[in-house]
C-alpha cells in the first residue's frame, strides 16, 4: 500500500481525538468549555476568562445569560449530573475583575458595513466585523445600545453591566448612530454608502424594509438583494444562539466581501453532535457541587470542585492500552500525519523512522478503537514503502533478518517425512523460536504427533518469514514463503501443524494449517507419570492470536484439563496485548520495548503461562515467572520451569543447531554436514560479559570468526602487560571487536563490540 | 570522532604483528555511501587501524544512526 493523500486522509479521520468534546459542539459559539473548566478548576481565573473571551463577544453578558446547551451535553450527566457550566461562567465572569477591556482590532479595511439593530445579534456582528478592521456604522432606533437585553432582570444581567460590556466597541471604531430607524427608503442609499448591510431585526421588521428580498438564505442569512444580509432568526433574542445568528452573518459577510464561497466548508458552523468518543466504563460517579444554578454566585471553593468534575473528555482509547503509542505523546491522527510527512522527505533527516520501527503490530490499538483505525498497518505500510524506496535504516533489523537468514540455512533447516514412510498426511512446524527455546519440547512433541496421528507425520524444521515481513521486506518474505511453498510441495502438500502463533498467522489462507494446541485439545495429549501440581496462572494469549479464538479455548481446555487453575489479564483475548517482541520492535527500539514487557508483566503478580515461546522467554528476561504451555505438558526433569532463564540469541542458534543434528542423527540415521571450522573454538565469559554480548546482539559465532581470522592472520592489537588481545573482522554489515585471552583449550572474552561503519583499511603486510 | 593530529595517545594496545606503538593518523570510514576522513590511532608501520569500545558505541553509532535517517 503506497500512501496517497486520499488513503492518509481516509486514516487521519478514523482518529476522533481531536474532534471537540460534547460541550463544545453543542454550544453554537464552540466555546472551548473543556479548558474553560480545567483552568478554573486549577484556580486560574484570569486563563478561564480568557478561554470564555476567545469565542464570546461580551463574556460579562454571555456569561450571564447564556442557555449552557453544553450542559445538555455534557457526559458527566451520565456519571452524576452535567457540570453547572452556568454557574460556573457566571462565577467568573462576576469574580475576575476585568473592568473594560482594550480590545484589539486588526488592520483597517477600506471596506464598509452598516448594521442596524443593537441586540445581541447585531451587537455580536459589529464586534466580529470591527475586530476584523472593517469600518462598521451601527444603527439603533432607540436611545441605548443593547436591545432586548434591557428586558432582562437587573439581578441576573446587572444593568451596570451592559454599559460596560458595550463599551468596548469604542475601541473598535464602531461608528454608533442612536435614536436612527432604518426605514424602506435608506436601503437603497446604504448599498450606494456601504459594502454591506446587516438587518440585525426580526423577520417582520426585515420584510418591511425589504419586502420580498427579506426572504434569506438560513445557511448566510443573505436576503434577495447582493450584499444584504437579514435575520432569519425566531428565537429567544437574549441567548447565546442569538449571538451564533449574528455571528453567521458576520462570516457570510466578511466572505462575501473578500469574495469567496459563502456556503463552502460551514457544517460545522453552529451546534452539532462531536463524534468524540468517550469511554463512560470506569468513570466514578459524583454528585454535582453546585446544586442551585438560578442565579445564585457559588463560591470560590464550590466553582473549584464543580469544575474538577469535568471529566476531561478524550478518546485516546488506543494510547490509554499502548505504551508505544503513549510514548510518542500524541495520537493516531499526529502520528499518521509524521508518517506521511517523512515518506514525503526527500533531502533532510527521517525523525519518524524510529517511531515506524517501534510498533509491535499487534493490532490492539484497532480493536479498541471506535473506528478499528490500526496503526500497525499504518507502520507495516510504511516499512514496506521505505524498504522499496531503499530508505530503511540498515541497522533496525538486521539482526533479526540475520536470524531468519540461519534458521533457513542448512544449520537448521530440514524437511523429511516420518521414519518409515514416504508421504505425509501431516506435517509438524515447530517454528525457530520454539526450537531455540526448547528443543527438548520440539522431539517429544514430535514424537506424540507422529505415534498419535495416522497417515505420516512429516517434520519441517525453518522459519515461517515473519521477520522478513514485519520488518517490510516484501520480497525477502516472498522469497523465503516459495522456497518453504517448494518444501511443503516435496512432502505432498500435508496440512500444517504449527506450534507457534506468528507461523500460524503467517500461513493462514495460503497453507493448510491448523494449531498444536487445536489438535492436542482434540486428539488429546500425552499424560506425565509426574505431573506438575495444579498451578495458579495468568494466562498470556500472544498478541497474534487475537483473532483466533479457537486457538485460545483449545490453551485453556489443554490447561485446565491439566488441572491448572487459570486466570485471565485485564486484557485477554481479543485484546491481549504483545510481550514487546512482536514487530521486531525489540530490535527496533530495545528501550521501549523492554518498558512494553514490564508492563505487561506487572499486570498480575501470578505466574504467567503462555503459548508462544517468544513471550515466555521475554517474560522470562524481565523477571516474570513464566511458563510454556509444553513445560507442564511435558514436566521432564525441571521442577520449576517458571524459573527457567530466558536462553538468549546465541543459545537460541545453538539449540537449533543443535535440534537438527539429534533428530537427523536419531530418527533418519543421518550426519548433519559438517559446521564451518571456527565454530568449534571454545568461548569463555562471566555472567556479566555474557549479558552484554545479548543485549549488543553478539553471537558466539561472531567472536569465534574475529578470533579464527585474527589467529590466522596475525593481524590483532595485543597488550604485552596482560596478554590480551583485541581483534576485528567483518563478515558482511558489521565489524566486531573482541578482547581475548586464550585459557586452557579456547578462550576468555574480555569484551566485545561491533560498529557497522566500515572502516577502509590500507593494511600492508 | 576526530582526534587532534600531535596529540599523544594514551593506550596499552600495540601492534601484535609489528610490535609497533600505535599514532594518530588519518582514516576514512564509510556508510550507506559517505565517507568521512577522521583522525583516529593505527600501527605506524603496517597501517592497522584502531576502533576503541568508546568510539564504537559512542560517537561512531550516532553518525551511523544520523546518516541512516537521511
Amino acid at each position: 500500500m503506497e500512501m496517497d493523500q486520499n488513503e492518509l486522509r481516509r486514516l487521519e479521520e478514523k482518529c476522533i481525538q481531536e474532534n471537540p468534546p460534547a460541550c463544545t459542539a453543542a454550544c453554537p459559539l464552540h466555546v472551548d468549555t473543556r479548558k474553560f473548566l480545567q483552568l478554573l478548576g486549577q484556580k486560574d481565573l484570569e486563563g478561564a476568562w480568557a478561554v470564555l473571551r476567545q469565542r464570546q463577544p461580551f463574556p460579562g453578558i454571555l456569561g450571564r445569560i447564556c442557555d449552557h446547551p453544553c450542559e445538555a451535553a455534557c457526559r458527566r450527566k451520565e456519571a452524576g449530573g452535567a457540570i453547572a457550566v452556568s454557574a460556573l461562567e457566571r462565577y467568573c465572569v462576576e469574580a475576575y475583575g476585568y473592568g473594560t477591556e482594550t480590545l484589539r482590532r486588526q488592520a483597517a479595511k477600506s471596506q464598509t458595513v452598516a448594521v442596524a439593530g443593537s441586540g445581541l445579534r447585531g451587537l455580536t456582528a459589529v464586534y466580529d466585523l470591527a475586530k476584523k478592521g472593517y469600518g462598521v456604522t451601527l444603527f439603533e432606533k432607540g436611545d441605548r445600545l443593547g436591545g432586548s437585553l434591557w428586558l432582562q432582570p437587573s439581578e441576573k444581567l446587572p444593568r451596570s453591566v451592559i454599559g460596560e460590556e458595550l463599551a468596548g466597541l469604542e475601541a473598535l471604531k464602531v461608528d454608533v448612530r442612536l435614536n436612527w430607524e432604518v426605514l424602506p427608503e435608506h436601503v437603497h442609499e446604504f448599498s450606494e454608502k456601504y459594502h454591506a448591510i446587516y438587518l440585525a431585526l426580526t423577520p417582520g421588521e426585515a420584510a418591511e424594509l425589504l419586502g420580498e428580498a427579506s426572504a434569506a438564505d438560513p445557511r448566510t442569512t443573505a436576503a434577495g438583494l447582493p450584499g444584504v444580509f437579514a435575520g432569519t432568526f425566531e428565537g429567544d433574542p437574549v441567548s447565546v444562539f442569538a449571538a451564533a445568528d449574528g455571528r453567521k452573518a458576520a462570516i457570510s459577510i466578511d466572505r462575501y466581501l473578500q469574495g469567496v464561497s459563502m456556503t463552502a466548508a460551514r457544517e460545522r458552523e453552529g451546534a452539532y453532535a462531536s463524534a468524540l468518543y468517550v469511554n463512560m466504563d470506569s468513570v466514578t460517579p459524583l454528585p454535582p457541587v453546585v446544586a442551585d444554578r438560578d442565579n445564585r454566585t457559588c463560591t470560590s471553593e464550590e466553582a473549584w470542585q464543580e469544575a474538577r468534575r469535568c471529566l476531561d473528555c478524550q478518546c485516546l482509547e488506543c494510547v490509554k492500552v499502548c505504551k508505544y503509542l503513549e510514548h510518542y505523546k500524541g495520537y493516531p491522527k499526529k502520528y499518521v500525519r509524521e508518517i506521511y510527512n517523512n515518506a514525503a522527505i526527500v533531502k533532510g533527516t527521517h525523525f519518524a523512522n524510529k517511531m515506524i520501527n517501534s510498533c509491535s503490530l499487534c493490532g490492539l490499538c484497532a480493536e479498541v478503537c471506535p473506528n478499528a483505525l490500526d496503526m500497525g498497518q499504518v507502520c507495516l505500510a510504511s516499512r514496506q514503502e521505505m524498504v522499496r524506496k531503499d530508505k530503511m535504516p540498515p541497522s533496525a533489523h538486521d539482526f533479526a533478518l540475520r536470524d531468519m537468514e540461519f534458521s533457513n540455512s542448512a544449520y537448521f533447516a530440514m524437511t523429511r517425512h516420518q521414519p518409515g514412510f514416504s508421504s505425509s498426511r501431516f506435517a509438524f512446524f515447530p517454528g525457530c523460536q520454539l526450537s531455540g527455546s526448547s528443543p527438548g519440547h520440539v522431539k517429544q512433541t514430535y514424537d506424540f504427533l507422529a505415534s498419535r496421528l495416522e497417515g505420516g507425520v512429516g517434520l519441517m524444521l525453518r522459519c515461517c518469514g515473519a521477520p522478513a515481513q514485519w520488518a517490510g521486506e516484501e520480497a525477502l518474505f516472498r522469497d523465503a514463503f516459495n522456497q518453504l511453498t517448494a518444501q511443503w510441495e516435496r512432502l505432498g502438500k500435508p496440512e500444517l501443524i504449527v506450534a507457534c502463533s506468528s507461523c500460524y498467522a503467517m500461513f493462514k489462507g495460503k497453507l493448510p494449517v491448523r494449531s498444536l494446541w487445536e489438535i492436542l485439545a482434540e486428539v488429546g495429549f500425552p499424560r506425565s507419570s509426574a505431573p506438575i501440581r495444579p498451578l495458579h496462572l495468568a494466562v498470556q494469549d500472544p498478541c497474534t492470536t487475537r483473532h483466533e479464538s479457537g486457538i485460545q479455548e483449545a490453551v485453556r481446555h489443554i490447561l485446565e484439563s491439566l488441572g491448572h487453575h487459570l486466570e485471565e489479564l485485564p486484557l485477554h483475548k481479543e485484546l491481549t496485548e504483545c510481550c514487546g517482541f512482536g514487530g521486531l520492535m525489540g530490535y527496533a527500539n530495545p528501550g521501549l520495548a523492554k518498558r512494553v514487557t514490564e508492563k505487561r508483566t506487572q499486570e498480575s503478580p501470578l505466574d504467567y503461562v503462555t503459548y508462544c515461546a517468544m513471550c515466555r522467554d521475554r517474560f522470562a528476561a524481565a523477571g516474570k515467572r513464566a511458563v510454556h504451555i509444553l513445560d507442564l505438558i511435558y514436566p521432564g526433569e525441571v521442577l520449576d520451569p517458571a524459573s527457567r532463564n530466558d536462553p538468549g540469541f546465541t543459545r537460541r542458534h545453538e539449540n537449533r543447531a543443535q535440534l537438527k543434528r539429534s533428530l537427523l542423527n536419531e530418527k533418519w540415521q543421518e550426519k548433519q554436514p559438517m559446521e564451518a571450522e571456527y565454530r568449534s573454538i571454545k568461548l569463555y565469559c562471566s555472567e556479566e560479559i555474557r549479558r552484554r554480548l545479548e543485549e549488543r546482539l553478539i553471537l558466539d559465532e561472531d567472536i569465534q570468526q574475529v578470533i579464527e581470522a585474527a589467529e590466522r592472520t596475525g593481524r590483532k592489537f595485543f597488550n604485552p602487560e596482560d596478554g590480551r588481545s583485541l581483534a576485528h573482522f567483518r563478515p558482511a554489515k558489521a565489524t566486531y571487536w573482541v578482547e581475548y585471552s586464550p585459557e586452557a583449550d579456547g578462550n576468555r572474552i574480555h569484551n566485545a563490540y561491533s560498529h557497522r561503519m566500515e572502516v577502509i583499511e590500507d593494511v600492508k603486510p | 570522532m576526530t582526534k587532534q593530529a600531535g596529540e599523544q595517545p594514551k593506550t596499552k594496545w600495540k601492534c601484535s604483528q609489528c610490535g609497533e606503538e600505535l599514532q594518530v593518523g588519518t582514516v576514512t570510514v564509510a556508510y550507506l555511501g559517505n565517507e568521512i576522513r577522521v583522525e583516529e590511532l593505527k600501527c605506524a608501520r603496517c597501517g592497522l587501524v584502531l576502533i576503541t569500545e568508546e568510539l564504537a558505541m559512542g560517537k561512531m553509532f550516532e553518525v551511523e544512526q544520523s546518516l541512516e535517517d537521511k
